[in-house]
């Protein structure tokens, strides 16, 4: 094919570039004003692009024993334990339905399918949830949201796209099952695994309106913590940071942002390269 | 399998025999199932309320919005993706794309209003220079292009990626074939490329359809305080405020199954449309 246009190329480049800083550049100011010293945020009325005396004393603040320390404890928590719950909730039942001439498997399918097209609404999630007497516990954060329909049909497509001959090879060795299940079709699926293994980590460490709904204040997980003080705009005063505040609230704002955020951006590298596929093979059996 | 399907009774079915609250008035100390019945009084007094239309509308205006500014905006990032031909670049810029995706609505609203705030970057910048000083996050007229950016900074990366894989699909041969006839990008991409990808497209914009209802309900309720409901109320918002806050749970229970259910009959509608149209749509 013939050669693009320069002019088009340099629209290219320019898109591209605007694209990367538009996402970059919010970034790199939040973690720059929060290394910043108190003197060096006021004097610039509040916000520093690239800090001169970088520092650490706004993190050192809230790590202090606070209730950001007992919130990212809390979201560390929910998450580790959410995550498993909910992947072993759902490679069970894909692998389940994945098999043909499962007792009532296509029954199931559908019962499940329609709660996508019809939720059953906030109001009696939430009067089910404190009928159950689960309000102020953080089961309240995990049970109602335990088994996504879209990851679960991820699995499902993803099981179903082991060849027959291994199901079968196992069966012939005279594995039940579990054993084909932990020994053949999970070793296979690590791929499938990590994806649906991470929208569940994101969204167990992104939520905040169940423990809005639920918990009381001093249970809360770090992204409701950071709702009421950064969007809020209550100031973390010294109840909050364990001691007296030095730094100026708009740097230990921005450090409260920078812990949410950090973990998201640690796995998001490693599990990158397998979102296309996941997403695909879940966008296409659907 | 038990542990899943226990889970899908329990909280879906269960929850949803939990809509017989909207035909109720609920009473705290009867609980569920012993509140009295009130026939369809929720709904009628609902079908009066002058604040659960103006949530209607608003949730349709933000929707229909979405629709015209973000719902192109993937696509058009996944032509200029595909069009690259140096692959590292390519993969750089997608995983920078995809980011914003992974991080939660808490942080892209402080984000946002630390950029575009009161006292924010933006306003910083602008005093510096000794020009007046926009309010963007508090102004209820400023509010619907603002959630549409929101949106698009959001999942616009995110959104590209099955488009990307209907391109990757794209039989080379064809591209080969139109230009030795003479075909410039343009008709190219008009004759071979659209034409392509039409499914994918017709796809999405049907789930977006049916979903049309649904707006962003953590995006809203964060924003809410900010602007005032007359800008941020959809009809999720006014369910949660007038259920969970208000404690006026059949009420609120019937705006939100009346939600359901428009929803549910409109995907099945827009998917009738896809049928007759030969397209796949997201179901047979």
């Amino acid at each position: 094919m013939e050669k693009p246009k320069p002019v088009t190329q340099a629209g290219k480049a320019l898109a591209l570039a605007a694209v990367v800083l538009l996402v970059c550049v919010p970034f790199l100011v939040i973690v720059s004003t929060s290394l910043a010293s108190t003197d060096e945020v006021v004097a610039n009325g509040g916000w520093v692009l690239w800090p001169t005396e970088p520092s650490l004393d706004a993190y050192r603040d809230i790590l202090d024993g606070g209730i950001v320390t007992h919130a990212l404890g809390v979201s560390a928590g929910v998450t580790t334990v959410g995550t498993l719950l909910s992947l072993a909730c759902t490679v069970t039942l894909a692998y389940a339905l994945s098999r043909p001439g499962v007792f009532g498997g296509r029954p199931v399918l559908l019962l499940v399918l329609f709660t996508f097209l019809f939720p059953p609404g906030m109001i009696p999630s939430f009067l089910l949830v404190k009928e159950l007497g689960l309000l102020d516990s953080y089961a309240s954060l995990v049970l109602p949201v335990l088994v996504n329909v879209f990851n679960l049909v991820v699995l499902r497509g993803f099981f179903q796209g082991i060849p027959e001959e291994l199901y079968e090879a196992a069966r012939l060795d005279g594995a039940g099952d579990w054993r084909v299940l932990f020994s053949v079709v999970l070793p296979l699926s690590k791929a499938a695994l990590a994806v649906v293994g991470l929208f569940y980590a994101v969204a167990y460490w992104n939520s905040w309106f169940y423990a809005s709904l639920y918990l009381e204040s001093d249970h809360w997980p770090l992204q409701q913590v950071l709702r009421t003080y950064v969007i809020a705009g209550s100031g973390l005063t010294d109840a909050t940071t364990g001691e007296g505040t030095v730094t100026a609230p708009q740097t230990v704002q921005m450090a409260v942002l920078v812990i949410a955020t950090v973990p998201i951006l640690l796995v998001y590298p490693f599990l990158q390269k397998y979102f296309t596929k996941g997403v695909l093979t879940g966008a296409i059996k659907s | 399998m038990l542990p899943g399907l226990a889970y899908f009774l329990l909280f879906h079915y269960g929850a949803l025999a939990g809509n017989v609250i909207a035909f109720k008035e609920y009473v705290p100390f009867d609980g569920l199932w012993g509140s009295p019945w009130v026939g369809l009084g929720n709904f009628r007094r609902m079908f009066e309320d002058g604040a659960f239309w103006d949530a209607v509308l608003n949730t349709v205006w933000i929707a229909v919005l979405q629709l015209v500014f973000y719902f192109p905006v993937p696509l058009a990032l996944a032509l200029l993706l595909h069009s690259l031909t140096w692959s590292t670049v390519r993969r750089f810029v997608q995983s920078v794309a995809y980011l914003p995706h992974f991080i939660s609505w808490v942080i892209v609203v402080a984000l946002f209003q630390q950029v575009l705030g009161d006292t924010g970057l933006l306003n910083s910048g602008l005093e510096g220079m000794g020009w007046r000083t926009v309010d963007i996050i508090g102004d209820p007229d400023a509010f619907r292009p603002l959630v549409v950016a929101q949106v698009i900074w959001k999942d616009a990366g995110w959104g590209t990626i099955i488009f990307l894989a209907a391109l990757a699909q794209v039989d080379e041969q064809q591209y080969e074939a139109a230009a030795i006839d003479g075909a410039g990008p343009w008709r190219r991409f008009w004759h071979v490329t659209l034409p392509a990808i039409r499914p994918v497209i017709v796809l999405l914009l049907i789930m977006r359809l049916g979903d049309i209802l649904s707006v962003g309900f953590e995006q809203m309720l964060l924003q809410r305080d900010a602007v005032g409901p007359e800008a941020a109320e959809i009809i999720d918002t006014f369910v949660y405020y007038q259920g969970i806050v208000g404690g006026d749970y059949g009420f609120a229970a019937a705006a939100g199954l009346f939600k359901g259910v428009i929803g549910a009959l409109l995907v099945y509608a827009a998917n009738k449309v896809a049928h007759r149209l030969g397209e796949q749509g997201v179901y047979k």
